[in-house]
Formats: structure tokens, C-alpha cells, sequence
């Protein structure tokens, strides 16, 4: 546990500084952006799923009011592809099919949305109107959205992609699993799909364009969680920009998800027309482009099955899975199936062998890529789902089936079957945690009293592990990443002593501002007011791989802790020349550079004055000034991992469905801000309980039309459909990074569906009902209850 | 186009507008007040709740021409003095908000509740933001905000 000290330091439940400008309506996202003399985009998007562009005509188009400019693939044919940043290679060894992801449709559309034309005119109204001036003769093809149909090779999206098949990977010893199921005492099997989702932050995507010919620079403003990542591929790949003549400012951005990691189309647009008109281009999204242009997340469709010896310990696990990548491969689309999920399936437990395929396939659908959690929560679900039912068919407590296979505390550093090495964990505390808050030895009790009111109780629980903190660069680059994954961070000793911390990591809703001031305030022992969090801009940044896979403290705080060792070394050589002491007799703690065993010392500003003003100073060694960056490579991921408990009652009648409790207790290592990380799982937990429950992206079969393209079709979860919370933790510290931590913002989302559905299954059980497919709706539930019904007649 | 003048935070506008201009399009382009938002475009998030002539309203569903001769306050006029509003400080103190961006629409739309029901329960305050989406905070601290907020108004009338 950490000793709290300093009121505004680790540990500490600090309010957020970032609050008072997102109170008083003075943030600033990128669409409250203006420029002089800026223009409008609008995007013309094709209406259908599958077809070929036979001609565009945009001449009236090109003369209506306000029109400054049309521009189609004949314009932009010319510029590079939108990259995908992961190369996966099938089992064969081949690497996977990879179809160029132009920025305007180029001779056929592949999902609706696929954007068509763009439109530059003096208003967005002008814009819109001028956009449907312009005729676009489509000869319709066969929609591709079923993925088992897609495979049939009827309808091919990508000449590249014979039967729509993107790769076909693999991960795991097959022989020793084949061998394992044979000798199996059970064998428990599993047909599920993981349902596709879309992120849905509050903030529609928004990129402005604007370059300045005086100087050739481009500047991006963009709705984005990584800057930096977005100036690589878009100045490397797409536009053949060098990076000195390139800026991306990601201000204020409201919220992400993942749905904001990736380079769009609209990015690479905006930047190019800028340049093209010499004016400032402007393009936000409106919600109903936002649910057809953002990237979509989860989608798979899954068979498991778990062997197992007579007295319940897992002996082997199989997955297949049908992982839809819709039309084009989005930046890190690929790795989500199978190095974010393939190497999850271990889960807790000990189970010696694992073996999983998975086909990625093209549809005529928006693209998939991560979405909160990404590739995690596949994997938490199958394998939470598939012990639940093992448990039902042996006859045994699920919870007792967890323990009973759990790695145990001395087991640790862990290496599971497939490729990862848990360093930390302890799996029975957080399940007795769990366990305790939402009184599970009560259930019955509850159930029976329940079952007076006519009400079905269930509880289900869901253990569950993630692999965070992403990633140590050679690993990732060994598995076919394009990038590194390391992150930066400069400290700034202002001449009088205040900081300014400029990080790769990008905060959009996390509080990253506080918790990162947070931990300057306790490392150097100076007054979180003295502290600025400087984030979003590439020509302030020194360089950033940004913020998702709950990376932004496990990679972009240690980077600043590394950051803060190179400061206080520097300030101890600088603080023993004025005490005329020898460097290794120096300490620092508390603010205060000392001469150990003595009374005689330097603060923390006094080092810092001296270091502009270098008067006494030791110039023939020290260099003047106190500024030091750091990069980060971690050495391993992060695992944080916990134990989630839900409660729910069902009406038979009607399959309406109440959470009554849910209980979450995770390990996260060692904790900076207490406040912000349970709020962080809030928010993880409702968009868990929104895949279980509610949310569902539906393309039609047939059309491919996208059925659920607003809010008024994509159930979002809302205040009423949600429970208040209790969150605990349990810590075990990361063994590997410098503060200890393991990273807190997916947890929620990984570990929430398998325990609502394995509640509702539990609730259902005395109708012999074993799954249910999410969402759970009231529909649904009833369904399910009337088929079993109907079966046992 | 249209003449439209009303009252924004206090002080008195006057805009010509197109006719097809709405009320948050106004707030937003024309008087450069963003702190209103919008988040969708079927008048569902509420990202873009204001208050108008004291009740709140989406200001999406509304044209600005509507709003002539109304009081509209927005998130920018709540704050007196350098001092934020008890709702606002409510948010703060419970962490009621992660990404900023459906805030001020929330607390434009918990004022609303709080000045019907000085004290809400958690039930109240959940059935009332059914028109208010966050997809950041799970709702949790917004309840627990919004109803340390009406207490605090309550307590400070």
C-alpha cells in the first residue's frame, strides 16, 4: 500500500483539475474550433452496401452556391492508402490479405458510408445542398454480411481476398489439445457470438485541415487519442508529408473508447482539400455518419470447448472463431482477434493446453477494430461462459470450479500456454472480496424470496484477466506490429521551480492531468498547483504512442517517473556542487535536496533557480538548464484481474430484467487517484452491462443496410437502466513497472458481460435454459423461456 | 433570414439567422458560446440542454427564431463571480464527469430537476435523465452530483 504523505499526491483522491473548464463550458474539442476564412466539408457516403462506381458526376455540383471545391477518388487516387498497423500471418504462413483502404471509394463502395465525394463550400448548409447535386451511378452488387456466407466465395469485396478471408491464424499446441479432449473426463461445448458494438463517444468525430502555404506546414486539429500515431501513418502513408511540416493538435476530446486510436478518411481529407484550396477545411460528423464512419467493435462468432478430468480441473481448452473485420482493415483491426485475445485465454487458471483458431472476414460493414477492452472481453466472455456451463453440467459450485483451477499466489511469474507471462496477481483475494460484498452465501435466501414474489434471482460471476499496458516494442513487433509501443514524457523545471510535463499519453475523459500531476507533486514534493499536464499537440510533444489498452500509466506515467530520475539526478550533482558535498553523499526526499546525515540542504526550486541561473553552478560537468525526456519500453504487459458479482431478477411474464447488485472487485497494482479509478470502472462496467443488455449494431442480411444507425436504434445504456455500483480493490503491485501499476480503464468492460448473462442463465435455470446471446433483452429472455418451455411439451 | 433578439446569460442579442438555423446553432457559430454540445443529431443525448425562458430544453429541437424575445441561459452564464454554481461544484466534488462533454448538458438539465424536487432520491434522479446520455461515467457519480447538488441549492436558498 502506498503511505499517503502528500495530500495531493499517490493515493490521494484529488479533485480534478481539468474539471473547471469542462464545468463552465470553456473546453475546447475540436469542433468549437474556428479559423479565418475556413470552409466546410461535407462527405457524400454511399447508401449501399456492395457496388460498383460506374460513373460521378459532379458538374452541377461544382457550380452551386458556396461550393469552393468537389473532390472524388479521381482527385485522391493518387495519395496512399489508409494503413493497417498489424501484420498478421495465417497458420500456413502466408501474410494476410491486405486490400487497400483508399480515402475516397475507389471503382466500387464496400459498406454504407463508404465515403464517396467530399464537398468544400462556404457553409455546411452549402455543402450538404451542392452534395445532392451530385449523380453517382451505381451498379448494385450482393450485399457480403454473413460470415459464413461470406465464405462461400459467391461475392468477393477485394480482389485480393479470395472468399473474404482476411487470414487464418492460429495460436497454441493443437496436438497436445486434441490429445487432452481425448482423454477427457467432460467436455463441455459452447456456441456464442460476441455481439458488434459501437463505441458511441459522446463527441462525434471532427477534424479540421489547415495549411499554410508561407510556411508549408499542415496542421490537423482531430477528435483523436493518439496524435502522433495519427502524424506517422498520415504523413507516411496516406499524404507523404515529413513530420516537421506536419502538426496534429488532438485537443479536447470527449471521450474515445477506442473508436478514436485509429487514422480515418476524413483526417487524411480535411488535410489534403486544405492544401488544395488554400483554406482551412472543416469536417464534424453528425451522430447518424458517426454510427457509419466510426470504427465498430467486437463481432465474433465463437464455438469453445473446455475438457476437463473427473475431479473439475481444466485439462484443455479449443476456440474457434469467425472474427469480422467488415470492409477495410482498420489501423490496429488485425491484432484485436488474435494477439489481444488469442493469448487471453488462459484466463485465471491452469489450464496446460490451449488451442485457438481465427478466420477474419471481410463483410460489407463498417470496419471492426478495438473497442474498450478489445479482444479481452471476447476472450473473458467465452471462457467465463463456458466454465459457468461446465460447472451446471458437472454438478459443481461455479465459484468452487474457479478456485479449484485458479493459478495460486506462488505460482507467479505464470507462463500460460499461449505466449504471456502474468508476473502478479492473487485471484482468491479478489474473488473472497467479491464474494463477501455481494454476500453470496445468501443467495439462496434472496432466490427463495424472490421466487414468493414470482421473480427469478440470479447471480453470476465472472473472473477475469486483461493484458494491459501495451506493449513492450520488440514483443509487438515479433507478433507483426508496425510500431512501437513505448511512450514518451519531457519534464520541464521551469527557473522557479514550477513543472510542466509534456506526455505521449492523451487524456480524453481519464483525468489524466491530475493523476499525472499527481505524481510530479510526490515524487519531487512540490504543490500539485506548481504541476501542468501539457498533452495533444505533436509540436509540443517530443513523441507519443497515445492512450487505449489501458496503457496511459502503466507505459506514459512510468515514462514520466523515468523522466523525474533523470531530474533528481541531475539535481543532486548541481546540489552537492552548492553544498560542496559529493554527489554520492546526496538525498533527496520531501522536496529537499540533503548532504545525508546532515541538516544541510537545497529545495527542490533553489536547484532549479541555480539551474538557469548558474552562478554557483558546476559548469565544466553539469550543462545549465533542468529538462530531461524520458522513453518508456515496458518490460512485459500489465495484468490487472478481478473477481465481478451480479445480481438480477427476472418477470417471467414479460423477460424485463433488474440488475439488484453489482460487485466488482479488481486489482489494479498500486492506485494514484482512488476517485478516478472507480469511476474509471463505472464507466467500464455500464458499457459491459450495455454489450450484455442492450446495445446491438444489426446490419440487415440481405441489404446490408445498418439497422441500428442511431440513438433512437442503438440502445444506449441510461440512467434508469443502471444500477449504482460498489467497486473494491484488491493490489497486488505490477513487479515491473516503476510505480507499480497495472491500468484500470477496460476492466470494467472486460469483466461485466459474462457475469450479467451468467446471473441471467443462473436465474433461467430452472427452465433448463443454458445460454443466452447478448444483448439480453427482455425479447430475448422471454424467448428463451418460452422455447425451452415449448421443447419440454 | 430572420431578426431574432432575446436574452443570453444576461445579456441582450440581437442575430439575423436563416430560418432553418437552430437554437444551438446559434449559441454555438453565431454567439461562439461551445459549451453547449452536440452529440447526435435525433435529440436524444442532451448534450446540447439549455435553459429556456427557465425550463430546460434541447436546444437542437428548437429553431433559434423560436428563442426570439426568450431567456436562454447556458453552462457559460451559471458560474457568478469566479464562483461555480452549487450544481456545478456538486460535479466537481463527485467526480460527476470524466470527458466534460455531456456535462454541461446535465447540468443544465439536473438544475431543472433540483428546483422541482429539492431532494431527489436516486430513483428521481435516474428516471429524470432519461434524456441525457454519458457513455464516460456509468451514471454513478452523476446521480451522486446532482443529488449533493440540490442539497447544496437547497441548502444555500
Amino acid at each position: 500500500m502506498n503511505v499517503q504523505v502528500n495530500p495531493t499526491g499517490i493515493g490521494a483522491s484529488v479533485k480534478r483539475s481539468e474539471d473547471a473548464r469542462f464545468l463552465t463550458g470553456k473546453g475546447r474539442y475540436t469542433d468549437d474550433i474556428n479559423l479565418p476564412r475556413q470552409t466546410y466539408a461535407f462527405i457524400l457516403r454511399s447508401p449501399h452496401a456492395h457496388a460498383r462506381i460506374k460513373n460521378i458526376d459532379t458538374a452541377a455540383a461544382q457550380q452551386a452556391d458556396g461550393v469552393v471545391a468537389v473532390f472524388t477518388s479521381a482527385d485522391t487516387a493518387k495519395l496512399g492508402g489508409l494503413p493497417c498497423g498489424w501484420l498478421i500471418h495465417s497458420k500456413d504462413g502466408k501474410p494476410m490479405n491486405e486490400p487497400k483502404h483508399p480515402v475516397l471509394a475507389e471503382g466500387k463502395v464496400r459498406h454504407v458510408g463508404d465515403p464517396v465525394a467530399v464537398i468544400i463550400a462556404e457553409t455546411l448548409a452549402d455543402a450538404r445542398d451542392a452534395a445532392e447535386l451530385i449523380d453517382v451511378d451505381y451498379e448494385e452488387l450482393p450485399a457480403v454480411i454473413n460470415m459464413d456466407a461470406a465464405q462461400t466465395g459467391k461475392t468477393a469485396l477485394h480482389e485480393v481476398a479470395p472468399n473474404n478471408l482476411c487470414y487464418d491464424w492460429e495460436l497454441g499446441d493443437k496436438a497436445a489439445v486434441d490429445a487432452a479432449f481425448a482423454k477427457a473426463a467432460h467436455v463441455t461445448k459452447l456456441e456464442l457470438t460476441n455481439n458488434r458494438l459501437v463505441a458511441n463517444p459522446l463527441e462525434p468525430r471532427s477534424a479540421i485541415g489547415d495549411f499554410n502555404a508561407a510556411t508549408g506546414e499542415h496542421t490537423l486539429y482531430t477528435t483523436s487519442q493518439n496524435p502522433h500515431v495519427i502524424r506517422l501513418l498520415m504523413g507516411a502513408f496516406v499524404l507523404a508529408l515529413p513530420e516537421h511540416k506536419l502538426r496534429v493538435v488532438a485537443p479536447d476530446v470527449g471521450g474515445g473508447f477506442g473508436s478514436k486510436i485509429y487514422h480515418y478518411a476524413e483526417e487524411a481529407i480535411v488535410t489534403w482539400a486544405s492544401a488544395q484550396i488554400g483554406r482551412p477545411v472543416k469536417w464534424t460528423a453528425d451522430r447518424s455518419e458517426s454510427f457509419v464512419s466510426d470504427a465498430q467493435g467486437r463481432d465474433h462468432k465463437t464455438t469453445v470447448e473446455l475438457a476437463l478430468d473427473k475431479d473439475g480441473k481444466f485439462l484443455a481448452l479449443r476456440e474457434h472463431t469467425l472474427a469480422n473485420m467488415g470492409a477495410y482493415l482498420s489501423t490496429f483491426s488485425t491484432a484485436i482477434p488474435t494477439w489481444l485475445h488469442g493469448t487471453l485465454l488462459a484466463g485465471q487458471y491452469t489450464t496446460p493446453a490451449i488451442y485457438v483458431n481465427v478466420k477474419a472476414i471481410f463483410t460489407s460493414t463498417v470496419a471492426v477494430d478495438a473497442y474498450r477492452g478489445a479482444g479481452r472481453p471476447e476472450a473473458t466472455y467465452l471462457l467465463e461462459r463456458v466454465i459457468d456451463k461446465a460447472a451446471k453440467e458437472t454438478g459443481r459450485d461455479p465459484v468452487e470450479l474457479r478456485r479449484l483451477n485458479f493459478i495460486q499466489p506462488h505460482q507467479f511469474p505464470y507462463q500460460t500456454p499461449v505466449a504471456l507471462v502474468y508476473d502478479t496477481g492473487n485471484y482468491q483475494a479478489s474473488m473472497d472480496q467479491a464474494l463477501k460484498a455481494a454476500d453470496y452465501a445468501g443467495f439462496a435466501k434472496r432466490r427463495d424470496e424472490a421466487k414468493k414474489r414470482g421473480r427469478l434471482r440470479g447471480i453470476g460471476v465472472c473472473a477475469y484477466i486483461e493484458a494491459c499496458g501495451i506493449a513492450p516494442s520488440n514483443v509487438a513487433g515479433a507478433l507483426g506490429a508496425r510500431a512501437g509501443l513505448y511512450e514518451a514524457a519531457t519534464i520541464r523545471v521551469n527557473p522557479t521551480g514550477s513543472v510542466q510535463v509534456f506526455t505521449g499519453s492523451h487524456s480524453h475523459g481519464q483525468g489524466h492531468e491530475t493523476t499525472f500531476a499527481q505524481i510530479v507533486s510526490d515524487k519531487l514534493g512540490i504543490p500539485i498547483g506548481n504541476v501542468d499536464i501539457v498533452h495533444g499537440d505533436t509540436n509540443k510533444i517530443p513523441f507519443g504512442m497515445g492512450t487505449y489498452g489501458s496503457r496511459s500509466l502503466a507505459v506514459g506515467g512510468s515514462a514520466i517517473a523515468k523522466a523525474m530520475d533523470k531530474i533528481i539526478a541531475k539535481g543532486k550533482k548541481i546540489a552537492a556542487h552548492m553544498l560542496e558535498a559529493a554527489e554520492g553523499d546526496m538525498t533527496f526526499e520531501n522536496g529537499a535536496f540533503k548532504v545525508a546525515g546532515t541538516d544541510r540542504q537545497k529545495t527542490f526550486g533553489e536547484i532549479a533557480f541555480s539551474a538557469y541561473v548558474p552562478h554557483n553552478y558546476p559548469l565544466e560537468t553539469v550543462e545549465p538548464g533542468l529538462e530531461e525526456t524520458a522513453f518508456y519500453d515496458p518490460k512485459n504487459f500489465t495484468f490487472p484481474a478481478g473477481t465481478y458479482v451480479a445480481e438480477v431478477e427476472i418477470d417471467p411474464d414479460t423477460g424485463v430484467l433488474d440488475i439488484i447488485s453489482f460487485h466488482a472487485s479488481d486489482d489494479f497494482g498500486n492506485i494514484i487517484n482512488p476517485m478516478i479509478v472507480e469511476a474509471q470502472v463505472h464507466g467500464g462496467l455500464a458499457q459491459g452491462i450495455g454489450q450484455a443488455l442492450f446495445e446491438h449494431c444489426v446490419y440487415d442480411e440481405k441489404s446490408g443496410q445498418l439497422v441500428s444507425g442511431s440513438f433512437m436504434d442503438y440502445c444506449m445504456p441510461r440512467a434508469d437502466n443502471l444500477p449504482s455500483f460498489s467497486v473494491a480493490h484488491t493490489i497486488t503491485p505490477c513487479t515491473h513497472n516503476p510505480l507499480g501499476v497495472k491500468g484500470c480503464g477496460e476492466a470494467g468492460a472486460i469483466g461485466s458481460p459474462p457475469a450479467i448473462i451468467n446471473a441471467i442463465v443462473n436465474a433461467l435455470s430452472d427452465y433448463g435454459v443454458t445460454h443466452i446471446e447478448m444483448p439480453a433483452t427482455p425479447q430475448r429472455i422471454w424467448r428463451a423461456m418460452q422455447s425451452v418451455k415449448a421443447k419440454k411439451h | 433570414m430572420v431578426n431574432v433578439n432575446l436574452t443570453v446569460n444576461g445579456k441582450p442579442v440581437k442575430a439575423v439567422v436563416e430560418g432553418r438555423t437552430l437554437l444551438v446553432q446559434l449559441l454555438r457559430e453565431t454567439l461562439g458560446l461551445t459549451g453547449t454540445h452536440v452529440g447526435c443529431d435525433t435529440s436524444q443525448c442532451g448534450a446540447c440542454t439549455v435553459h429556456v425562458n427557465g425550463k430546460s430544453v434541447k436546444s437542437c429541437t428548437m429553431l433559434a427564431a423560436q428563442a426570439d424575445g426568450a431567456t436562454v441561459l447556458t453552462i457559460e452564464g451559471l458560474a457568478a463571480n469566479g464562483k461555480l454554481h452549487p450544481m456545478q461544484q456538486a460535479f466537481h466534488d463527485h467526480h460527476g464527469l470524466q470527458c466534460g462533454f455531456c456535462t454541461p448538458g446535465m447540468v443544465m438539465s439536473a438544475l431543472e430537476l433540483a428546483q422541482h424536487n429539492a431532494s431527489p432520491s436516486e430513483t428521481e434522479v435516474r428516471e429524470w435523465l432519461e434524456g441525457n446520455l454519458c457513455r464516460c461515467t456509468g451514471y454513478h457519480n452523476i446521480v451522486k452530483s446532482i443529488r449533493a447538488g440540490a442539497a447544496a441549492m437547497k441548502a444555500g436558498a
